[in-house]
C-alpha cells in the first residue's frame, strides 16, 4: 500500500487528513474535493450517525451486528472470524478483494453496487466529503499505512440497561420460529433487505437489546415499538435464538 | 386415557391388518383462494408440516396481480408487471398441489369441494380465503355488467389496467369521479390513496383536471394525513362530497357517464365505482356467512358455522382488524398453526395478530397506520395502535415510503416463496 507520495507525506509529519487526501489523489479521486477530504473528527460524527448502530470500532471493539472495523484497511473482505457473512461477501473475499480506500469508498457509497448480496442494510452515503471524512476516521483504527495510537472506545450502542436475568434467558428457537411468522411479513428470512432491515443472523444479545430498546421506546420506530411492546421477555429470547441460527 | 389409547392402538392394528384398498393418505387441507390469506397459509402449512400434510391450493389466476400497491401503478410509481406473481415456487419448492380452477360448491357433510371443471376434492380441513365480492345493487345504476364503463378496480388485474387506461385517456381539464364504498370494505385507506395517486398522475399529465370524491362516510382512515397532503400537493384539484351533501345517495348512469348527486346530473370522464362489499361468493355458497361476512373464532380463524372450515382475510367478520392483505397474511399464520395442531398434533401457540397499512400521497411522501391485536372471547381486539402524524419531516416520510417497498417484497415473498 505505501507508495512514494504517502511515504513523503508521512516523513513530513503531515496531518492524517492530508495523507488521506494525497492517497485519494493518487488513486484518482475527484480532484475538486481535495480541500474538504479526510477530516477524522468530522468522520467520527458521521460514524456515530451512520454506522454505530451495527459496527464497533476502537479499543475493546467487538463484532456485533456488523463486523468489527478495527484494522479494516488492508483486510480481506469477509475475513472476521465468527461473523456470518453473506455468500456474496464471502465470495468477494475468496476472490481476493482487500479493503483499499478505493473499494471502501465505492462500498460505502453504494454497498449493493460493489457486493450485490451484502447483508449490510445500508443505502449508501452519497456525499463524497462525508465519505472521505468517515474513511479518515476509520483509518485511525487501522495499522496501514501507519501504526495507530491507542484510543478510547468510540462505538457505543444505544441499548437499555437490561437486567441480568433478561440477558440470561435461553430462548426456545421452535417458539421463536412460530413467532417469526409475524416478522417475515416485512423482514425477509434470507437476510436480503430493501427498505426494511435484515434481522437474520444477529447475535442473540444484540437482538435482545434491540427488541428491549423498542419495547421501552428508546428506539424510535412505531411499528417495531408496537411489535416489541407486546412480546414477553421469553418471547424476545425465543426470537433471538431463532434468528441467530437461521441458515440460508 | 389408557383405554382410549388401547382402543386407538386396536383400531390402528385392525386398519393395518386389513388389505389396503387405497394408498396411505396424508390429511388433506384444501385452500380456496391464492391471495394474501390463501397463498400464505398454503405455504406455511406445507413448509411447517414437512410433508405430513397434502396441501391443495385452488386459485383460478395463473398470475396473481396484487390489489395492494395497484394504486402506485395508477400514480406511475410501479409497473403493472411488478404487481404480478405466479405459483411456481409453491408447487416446485413446497410441494403444494396448485389447481387453477374455480371452487363452485362445498358439501360440508361429505367434506368435498367441487370445482368448475367438475372435479370433486375431499378435504380434512378447508380454508376459504376468497376476498371480496360486491353487493350488486349498492350503487343504483351500477352492476357488474357495467364495470367496463365504470370500473371498480378493487380486485387486482384487468380492472386495474382498465382504470389506468381510462385515466390516461382523460381529456385535458376533464373530471375523474370516485364513488367510495360504505364500511366495512377492503383496505380502509385504499380509496384515498387512490385519490392521491390519481391526483399525482393528473398533476403530471393533465394539470387542469378535477377529481370528484363521492363518499357515503362521515370520516375515513388517515383523513387528516390525506387532507394535509391534498391541500399541499394538489390544491384545488380534489372535491369531496360527504354524506351531508348527498355523498351517501349517489346514482350512476354508465351509458351516459353521469353521476347523480343530490338530484343533479354531473357528466364525468372517468367514474371509479367502488361498491359495497361482502365475503367472496364461495363463502356464501358454503353457508359459513352471517349476512355479508363469515364469523370466525378469534383465537384460530375457525368458522363459527363449521369446525372443519377456516375463513381468512377480507371475507371474515372477526372484530377490530381491517380488511387488508397484511391482516390476511397475519391471520393465515395463526390458522396454519391451529390446523397443524389439529391434524398432526404439533404444538399450538397462542394467537397474535398485527396489521400495518402504508399509503403514498405523492413522491416520497408515505404514511402508515397500524395496530396489534389479540383474541378475546368476543372478537379479535385491538391492543395498541399507531398512525403517522401530520407535519412530519420529509426524511421520515421518505423512509416510510421506502419501508412500504420493503414490506411489499417481504409479504409477497411470504406468500409466494
Amino acid at each position: 500500500m505505501p507508495s512514494s507520495p504517502i511515504s513523503a507525506a508521512w516523513a513530513n509529519n503531515m496531518g492524517k487528513g492530508r495523507i488521506l487526501a494525497l492517497l485519494l489523489a493518487a488513486l484518482g479521486a475527484a480532484p475538486g474535493a481535495a480541500e474538504t477530504l479526510g477530516d477524522a473528527t468530522k468522520g467520527a460524527a458521521v460514524f456515530d450517525k451512520q454506522c454505530k448502530q451495527c459496527h464497533m470500532i476502537g479499543e475493546g471493539a467487538k463484532t456485533r451486528i456488523g463486523p468489527v472495523l478495527n484494522g479494516i484497511y488492508g483486510r480481506r473482505a469477509g475475513a472476521v472470524d465468527g461473523f456470518n457473512y453473506s455468500k456474496s461477501m464471502a465470495r468477494m473475499g475468496a476472490d481476493g478483494l482487500d479493503w483499499t480506500i478505493e473499494r471502501l469508498d465505492a462500498y460505502i457509497e453504494n454497498p449493493k453496487a460493489l457486493v450485490s448480496g451484502t447483508r449490510m442494510n445500508y443505502r449508501g452515503l452519497s456525499d463524497p466529503d462525508q465519505r472521505h471524512d468517515l474513511m479518515a476516521f476509520l483509518r485511525d483504527y487501522s495499522d496501514q499505512p501507519q501504526n495507530i495510537p491507542e484510543s478510547e472506545p468510540t462505538a457505543l450502542r444505544t441499548v437499555p440497561d437490561l437486567a441480568p436475568d433478561i440477558l440470561a434467558l435461553q430462548g426456545d428457537p421452535e417458539y421463536g420460529e412460530y413467532l417469526s411468522a409475524e416478522c417475515t411479513t416485512c423482514h425477509q428470512k434470507d437476510g436480503s433487505a430493501d427498505g426494511i432491515p435484515s434481522i437474520t443472523n444477529w447475535p442473540e444479545e444484540d437482538f435482545v437489546a434491540a427488541m428491549h430498546a423498542y419495547k421501552v421506546k428508546l428506539r424510535p420506530h412505531p411499528v417495531m415499538q408496537m411489535m416489541a411492546g407486546r412480546l414477553s421477555n421469553e418471547e424476545i429470547a425465543a426470537l433471538a435464538a431463532y434468528y441467530a441460527k437461521i441458515e440460508n | 386415557m389408557t383405554l382410549n389409547r388401547r382402543l386407538f392402538l386396536a383400531t390402528l392394528t385392525a386398519t393395518l391388518a386389513a388389505p389396503m384398498v387405497q394408498a396411505q393418505t396424508r390429511p388433506r387441507v384444501v385452500v380456496v383462494g391464492g391471495g394474501a390469506g390463501g397463498a400464505t397459509i398454503a405455504r406455511y402449512l406445507a413448509k411447517d408440516a414437512k410433508g405430513a400434510l397434502d396441501v391443495v391450493l385452488i386459485e383460478p389466476a395463473r398470475t396473481y396481480y396484487t390489489c395492494f400497491f395497484s394504486n402506485l401503478y395508477l400514480g406511475g410509481f410501479r409497473t403493472f408487471e411488478s404487481l404480478g406473481h405466479t405459483y411456481g415456487k409453491l408447487a416446485a419448492d413446497y410441494g403444494i398441489n396448485v389447481v387453477h380452477d374455480y371452487a363452485v360448491g362445498v358439501d360440508r357433510d361429505a367434506k368435498i369441494v367441487t370445482l368448475a371443471s367438475g372435479v370433486a376434492l375431499a378435504y380434512d380441513r378447508l380454508v376459504l380465503s376468497p376476498g371480496i365480492d360486491f353487493v350488486e345493487d349498492s350503487v343504483p345504476g351500477w352492476s357488474t355488467a357495467s364495470q367496463n364503463a365504470m370500473p371498480h378496480a378493487y380486485k387486482g388485474g384487468s380492472q386495474t389496467q382498465l382504470l389506468m387506461a381510462q385515466l390516461a385517456a382523460m381529456p385535458q381539464g376533464g373530471t375523474f369521479a370516485m364513488v367510495a364504498p360504505p364500511n366495512p370494505y377492503r383496505c380502509p385507506p385504499g380509496p384515498y390513496e387512490r385519490i392521491s395517486m390519481v391526483a399525482h398522475h393528473l398533476k403530471t399529465n393533465n394539470p387542469t383536471a378535477k377529481i370528484l370524491l363521492l363518499d357515503p362516510k362521515d370520516k375515513y382512515s388517515k383523513q387528516g394525513l390525506f387532507e394535509e397532503g391534498w391541500n399541499k400537493h394538489y390544491p384545488g384539484m380534489i372535491t369531496r362530497i360527504g354524506p351531508d351533501m348527498g355523498g351517501n345517495a349517489i346514482e350512476v348512469r354508465p351509458d351516459t357517464m353521469e353521476v347523480i348527486v343530490d338530484g343533479d346530473a354531473e357528466k364525468v370522464d372517468v367514474c371509479n365505482v367502488i361498491p359495497a362489499q361482502r365475503a367472496g361468493n364461495i363463502a356464501m355458497l358454503a353457508g359459513v356467512t352471517d349476512a355479508n361476512w363469515a364469523p370466525v373464532h378469534p383465537d384460530s380463524m375457525l368458522s363459527k358455522m363449521d369446525e372443519n372450515i377456516y375463513v381468512l382475510g377480507d371475507a371474515t367478520n372477526q372484530g377490530d382488524m381491517p380488511k387488508s392483505g397484511f391482516s390476511a397474511n397475519s391471520q393465515a399464520k395463526v390458522a396454519a398453526n391451529h390446523i397443524r395442531g389439529a391434524l398432526t398434533g404439533s404444538k399450538v401457540f397462542p394467537a397474535k395478530y398485527s396489521n400495518t397499512c402504508w399509503s403514498l400521497i405523492t413522491t416520497d411522501d408515505g404514511v402508515k397506520v397500524g395496530a396489534s391485536y389479540e383474541p378475546t372471547p368476543e372478537k379479535i381486539a385491538s391492543v395498541e395502535s399507531f398512525v403517522s402524524q401530520t407535519g412530519e419531516d420529509a426524511a421520515l416520510r421518505k423512509a416510510t415510503y421506502e419501508e412500504s417497498l420493503g414490506w411489499y417484497t417481504g409479504i409477497t415473498t411470504d406468500m409466494f416463496g
